[in-house]
């Protein structure tokens, strides 16, 4: 009902047991084997034939393509020792000009740089972070939505409380009480912003398990490992990805937002940090827009991208949620 | 979108808190019991999660490295004898479960502690602040949640239309810009002022302070229209995405067909009967967002100096002074929990559908 791809391929022909000798239909190996390859190839092509219908979802895979080009380009782009303050090219605070197009900051560092710059820590930040719980929220909602029970019911309780819990105070005060540094925020961000990936997870699990292609695999003599890896993580793995790919737009904000608190690592140029810079160097009062506009636009930016990628996925792999376009 | 009039469908729109499965048939058999039952097992559920609270901040800043003592000093050079008395001062050198018992029992009178910066009880600094922050925040969640709704319905309406891509894509945007930053932009235009344009209003704080009676409310109100023009902004995206999408559920249903067929205008179609079946998973959030009243707003306080709770947990967190912000924690937390608890309990009487 919520996917729209068949259920994944179902014989494991890599494992070497009688079973599933028999679950690939007798077949060699091999076979099976590239066979499973040309049905996911297949759902691939499928998927982006689907999603690229979604001009917002382009539109913000196109963004998502220049920011990361940027990220990855910035050594060459603005030099590696844009970061330095002893050799920063500029006086304090300038407005922008040919020289410096968006100006400088307090100790005289181009603003475009430092933006370009920062960048890579938005994107780490947002990518591992998001990894990070999306890794911890599966693992739940497999576990909680395979064995049941009193178990899955005690594990089901504690993401619920999680899920009550105001996430950004819980990731403040993370950060406030571990040292400051970017792992410190990727763990901040990530144990905190699991619990809707694991209720997700454990219903689609809850979902998929009901089906009768699982009571075969167990027929075969399947165990629990083999079910959750091979049968239902696969068919959670879509959902997932819709999942992170939203999860990563809020952790680029969350991560903006403790870097602006100061619980960030500062000797690390972030967009948040710089925003923290501006208001220290007093850009509000004097009215530096040009100061304090760029990175917040930024954040803006990326955020978006992320979040409108996440939606086009989300409506490609689940029509009925699909009615926006 | 032929389930529409299912129960679990409205339910699941929303990934509301503390539920069973709706799709779950034993499950919702097992909600039909009487509501006296229903309310005593969430009252439970919510008892539990706080103590889980109680527990999680008093471990949350023992068991992490770090000792809160040096946190104290704030890297001032201190002799080891005045470490030993500040420990003693502050019951550190208990053992750790007579230090948890010791805190659970004051937590459950009332008593926070005592901060390290203000050296006042951490209460009292709470119940000073509230006040501020219950008007700001909640101000907001109001104009934002009927403005999501009305927009939302709206959207779902028409959806696929210009007016539904134009109210969506901007709500989107706003959802991705940081409070923080919008409220220092807001700040820059309309209080400092560029170039030609005069500021017309007050860069931060609550009042100007000399005015009393009518002059004074007013004066409140022009501090508050910035921070909650804020706040609004950030925040109408969720209510509104919510009820686009609930009420497009209920968009496909066959008594929607009845009601046109009875000859209803369209917009008596939407008011009577697509919008109050629509509107349940949103009560939930507004409830969500009421929770949020209490610690939601930590940045737009600090941005505009709003003299609340958001401004006094920032304060905390610059020196760290642990009780201070361990309070304000359980006071966040806590008003989350109540709210969800709420949200719970009324669910049942709005939606007869959901098993009483």
């Amino acid at each position: 009902m919520t996917s729209a791809k068949p259920p994944a391929p179902s014989p494991a022909p890599e494992e070497p047991s009688a079973p599933d000798a028999v679950a690939a239909g007798g077949a060699p190996s091999p076979s099976a084997s590239s066979f499973a390859w040309a049905r996911r190839r297949a759902s691939v092509v499928r998927f982006w034939q689907h999603y690229r219908t979604h001009r917002a979802g382009l539109f913000g895979l196109a963004g998502l393509a220049l920011v990361a080009l940027a990220a990855l380009a910035a050594p060459l782009l603005v030099g590696g020792d844009v970061q330095s303050v002893t050799r920063a090219p500029g006086r304090a605070l300038e407005a922008p000009s040919g020289r410096f197009p968006l100006g400088t900051d307090q100790f005289g560092r181009p603003l475009l740089g430092l933006l370009v710059w920062g960048a890579r820590i938005s994107l780490t930040v947002g990518l591992l972070a998001a990894a990070l719980s999306v890794a911890i929220g599966t693992l739940v909602g497999v576990l909680a939505g395979h064995y049941g029970g009193w178990a899955a019911t005690v594990i089901m309780r504690i993401t619920d409380w999680f899920l009550v819990m105001p996430t950004l105070v819980l990731a403040i005060v993370l950060a406030t009480v571990m040292s400051r540094s970017v792992w410190t925020v990727i763990v901040a961000i990530g144990v905190t912003s699991w619990p809707t990936t694991a209720r997700l997870v454990r219903a689609q699990t809850i979902a998929v398990e009901s089906r009768p292609y699982i009571e075969r695999a167990r027929a075969l003599g399947g165990g629990h490992g083999h079910i959750m890896s091979r049968h239902v993580l696969p068919n959670v793995m879509p959902l997932v990805l819709a999942q992170t790919t939203l999860g990563i737009s809020s952790a680029i904000l969350t991560e903006a937002t403790l870097a602006f608190l100061g619980l960030g690592d500062p000797t690390i140029v972030s967009w948040g940090g710089m925003l923290q810079d501006a208001r220290e160097a007093g850009a509000v009062s004097s009215g530096h827009w040009w100061y304090l506009a760029p990175p917040g636009l930024a954040i803006a930016f990326v955020a978006l991208a992320f979040t409108l990628c996440g939606r086009a996925i989300e409506t490609v792999l689940n029509p009925k949620l699909g009615v926006p376009r | 979108m032929s389930t529409a009039s299912t129960p679990g469908v409205v339910r699941d729109a929303v990934d509301g808190p503390a539920r069973t499965g709706p799709s779950d048939p034993a499950a919702r058999a097992g909600t039909r019991t009487a509501y006296p039952l229903h309310v005593a097992g969430k009252l439970g559920g919510a008892a539990v999660s706080l103590l889980a609270v109680l527990v999680t901040s008093f471990f949350l800043f023992r068991i992490v490295p770090g000792d809160p003592v040096r946190a104290m000093t704030h890297g001032a050079p201190t002799s080891a004898e005045q470490l030993a008395t500040l420990r003693r001062q502050f019951g550190l050198d208990l053992p750790l479960w007579q230090q948890f018992t010791d805190y659970c029992a004051k937590a459950l009178t009332g008593d926070l502690g005592t901060s390290y910066q203000f050296h006042a009880p951490v209460g009292e600094l709470i119940a000073a602040k509230l006040p501020a922050t219950l008007l700001l925040t909640g101000v907001a969640v109001v104009i934002y949640s009927a403005l999501g709704l009305w927009l939302g319905t709206r959207s779902a309406w028409h959806h696929g239309g210009l007016g539904d891509r134009l109210n969506t894509g901007v709500a989107l945007t706003l959802w991705s810009v940081p409070s923080f930053w919008l409220g220092l932009l807001l700040i820059i235009v309309l209080s400092v002022g560029i170039g030609p344009v005069p500021g017309v209003f007050p860069t931060g704080g609550m009042e100007s302070g000399g005015t009393a009676g009518f002059a004074r409310v007013l004066d409140v109100a022009h501090h508050m229209v910035l921070p909650v023009a804020t706040l609004v902004a950030v925040g109408y995206a969720q209510t509104l995405l919510v009820m686009r999408s609930s009420l497009l559920d209920e968009m496909g249903g066959d008594y929607l067909t009845t009601a046109r067929a009875k000859g209803l205008r369209d917009d008596l179609v939407r008011r009577r009967h697509a919008v109050p079946n629509a509107l349940l998973p949103t009560v939930t959030m507004v409830f969500i967002n009421l929770g949020h009243v209490a610690g939601g707003s930590i940045l737009v306080e600090t941005v505009f100096s709003w003299p609340g709770l958001g401004g006094l947990f920032y304060q905390g967190l610059s020196v760290p002074d642990l009780p201070l912000v361990q309070g304000l924690f359980l006071v966040f937390a806590g008003a989350m929990i109540v709210m969800n608890l709420l949200a719970d309990l009324l669910y049942p009487l709005l939606d007869p559908r959901v098993g009483r």
